[in-house]
């Protein structure tokens, strides 16, 4: 940790809160500028290297002196905007940092097979901007600063769905009734952070949870509450507030499905996390109520129902789409417990999953390349075709069901022992019904890969292929990661659990 | 109740608005007017931060002429200045009210350029045969 630290002239460090928003935010217009997509990649790409290196300096600053705290133009917080970084959302900076280095290399091929020429230079520049949203979201320790970041990566988010539509009619409407949804639920977010403003006069998240402190709750502190978690729930794909989400996920071009799919939901949640626990406090009765009756309760239906309905889905990435909705469940309820141990397992879940939906998409989207594949018959066979991608994808369910020697296990395993020490019978059985929908739905799409016959062309077996290797080498790494981070579970287990205790101290 | 109510007034028109827009997002089938409702929701959040800015009684945060400060006397002045004119308005909703305002112009533009291109792809703009339409490109696909 204290070589990351040291990673960067200190001069730059001191700036690296900014920077790590400021860099890819500059570079986007770069990238629209581009005469070509492949240029427009390089810039993309030197943006995400540039990001992931500054989150990991912070991780490695934040591991050593604990808060990290950047004044923006030198102006202190309150008044002034404040990046804060700290035990909560530096793995999701990290996470965001690093899914989006290996998501910007695999793009190439991807983007060249799905998107027209003319647009590759813009769609990478909306891609930096969606990439810069995120990471000004998660850094943020301002609540309104979080709302113009959301946007910012929201509103390209849109964009790119509707990108899907060069292949798909379905991206437009899909796109389009994202946005819908998305900008009521971020107009739900700043209502309450108004009616926030009105209680405590101050947009500062750390000031307000201590205005909070002091003053106590009142009706308007109640209203915002409500505001804030159906408006985050709605960015989060909270169940039954998840509508939007398996069209976009199924139509967005392959690469964006795989980016959004491991950072967006991932962002929106860890606002979520933030808001009840750091703004809010967790003891006070109606926060406590909402996670038993509300993130609990909507968490277990939702990890079941939507699971039932992944079993259904003809394309796999809808599919896919549905176990991510039931995956939020999971968090839910591991937020929705109210205990260190129950957090920590929530956090633990949203790495984890992040890595195997990238390993799931980034796959499809190599199957999408190579064979056009958009349905689960049409992966029949790929087992013999694409031996290399089909064994990542194998990987990747593995750990998506919960398969010992997979991370899915060791989240899940925490989140079990979680429920147990609260007493929660119902949620232990309905993780494990729930699991056991997942292995439904992932053994169909693998059944298909390995027990069928591959597809033949004028009467011959199709030869065995690769995609290229700018696709191959960020999916074998996320799938190497799915099953490293199993052996050596403690550096993911420690910074989970360093978040859960920054967020609930000594409780 | 009648006093809370009236205390609240200028709240009213906003929560109306605000509901219109809300109830013409979900109401209508038409995604232009679905746009027009969805301005109309995030323009009354805006009226909302306005309202909530406003202090009884309360003045411009606008410094009067003549009261530059000197330089130099620059803390005495802006002290003798604050007891002066304590009640003033709070003007930082104004601002965030102006991020929020070109937010929604974003938005509304997104979402009219989508809807051009479904109107482009789909020759409709109803919710109801956009969703024939898919329904028939998915079992189209299956079959």
């Amino acid at each position: 940790m204290d070589i990351l630290a040291h990673l960067l002239p200190a001069a730059i460090a001191a700036h690296a809160p900014v920077l790590l928003v400021v860099i890819p935010l500059i570079l986007a217009p770069i990238a629209a500028l581009m005469p070509n997509g492949r240029l427009a990649w390089g810039v993309a790409l030197l943006a995400a290297i540039v990001a992931a290196v500054l989150a990991l300096v912070l991780l490695g600053e934040v591991s050593s002196a604990g808060v990290v705290s950047y004044h923006l133009g030198g102006w202190a917080p309150p008044l002034g905007i404040e990046y804060r970084v700290d035990a909560l959302n530096v793995p999701i900076l990290v996470l965001v940092g690093l899914i989006g280095l290996l998501c910007a290399i695999y793009a190439l091929p991807s983007v060249a097979d799905e998107i027209e020429p003319s647009k590759q230079p813009m769609f990478y520049s909306a891609f930096l901007i969606c990439f810069t949203g995120l990471l000004g979201v998660t850094i943020t320790g301002d609540a309104f600063n979080v709302f113009v970041f959301m946007e910012v990566s929201s509103l390209s988010t849109y964009a790119l769905v509707g990108m899907g539509g060069g292949k798909d009619r379905r991206a437009l409407t899909a796109s389009y009734n994202y946005l819908i949804l998305g900008t009521i639920g971020a107009t739900f977010f700043v209502i309450g952070v108004g009616f926030l403003y009105m209680a405590t006069g101050t947009l500062n998240m750390a000031d307000i949870a201590r205005v909070l402190a002091e003053n106590g709750h009142t009706r308007v502190t109640e209203a915002a509450f409500a505001f804030i978690v159906v408006g985050l729930g709605l960015k989060a794909a909270m169940f039954p507030l998840h509508v939007w989400l398996p069209n976009a996920y199924t139509f967005a071009p392959s690469f964006f499905s795989a980016f959004l799919a491991s950072t967006a939901t991932k962002v929106a949640f860890y606002v979520l996390i933030r808001f009840l626990f750091s703004v809010f406090h967790p003891e006070v009765s109606f926060v406590a109520i909402a996670f038993t009756w509300i993130f609990a309760v909507l968490g277990t239906v939702g990890m079941i129902v939507a699971s039932a309905q992944a079993i259904f889905q003809m394309d796999p990435r809808r599919v896919l789409a549905y176990s991510s909705i039931a995956q939020v469940g999971y968090m839910m309820l591991g937020l929705g417990m109210g205990t260190k141990a129950g957090l920590s397992a929530g956090l633990l879940h949203l790495m984890n999953h992040a890595m195997m939906k990238g390993v799931l998409f980034m796959a499809l989207g190599a199957f999408a390349l190579k064979f056009g594949v958009r349905s689960v018959a049409g992966l029949a066979g790929l087992g013999r075709t694409m031996p290399v991608t089909a064994s990542a994808f194998t990987v990747g369910g593995m750990s998506l069901v919960g398969v010992p020697l997979t991370v899915g296990f060791t989240s899940k395993w925490y989140l079990i022992i979680a429920a147990l020490e609260k007493g929660w019978w119902w949620a232990v059985a309905a993780l494990i019904f729930s699991s056991l929908l997942a292995l439904v739905y992932v053994g169909r799409m693998l059944m298909a890969i390995w027990m069928e016959e591959p597809p033949t062309h004028h009467g011959k077996v199709v030869a065995e292929t690769m995609a290229p290797w700018t696709m191959t080498v960020p999916l074998l790494i996320l799938a190497f990661a799915n099953v490293y981070f199993f052996f050596d579970s403690a550096p993911l287990v420690n910074l989970a659990q360093a978040a859960a205790e920054a967020m609930m101290g000594g409780r | 109740m009648l006093d809370i109510l009236l205390e609240r007034f200028n709240y009213i028109p906003i929560l109306i608005l605000m509901m219109t827009g809300l109830y013409v997002v979900f109401a209508t089938g038409n995604l232009v007017k679905r746009m027009v409702g969805l301005s109309l929701f995030q323009t009354s959040v805006g009226l909302f931060y306005i309202n909530m800015a406003k202090v009884f009684g309360g003045q411009p945060p606008i410094l009067p002429e003549g009261h530059a400060a000197p330089a130099g006397d620059h803390a005495a002045a802006a002290a003798g200045h604050v007891a002066e004119a304590a009640l003033y308005s709070n003007p930082l909703p104004h601002v965030l009210i102006l991020t929020a305002i070109v937010v929604g112009v974003a938005t509304l533009a997104v979402g009219l350029a989508l809807v051009v291109r479904i109107r482009e792809a789909y020759g409709v703009l109803e919710d109801d045969a956009l969703k024939a339409a898919d329904y028939s490109d998915e079992t189209g696909a299956a079959g």
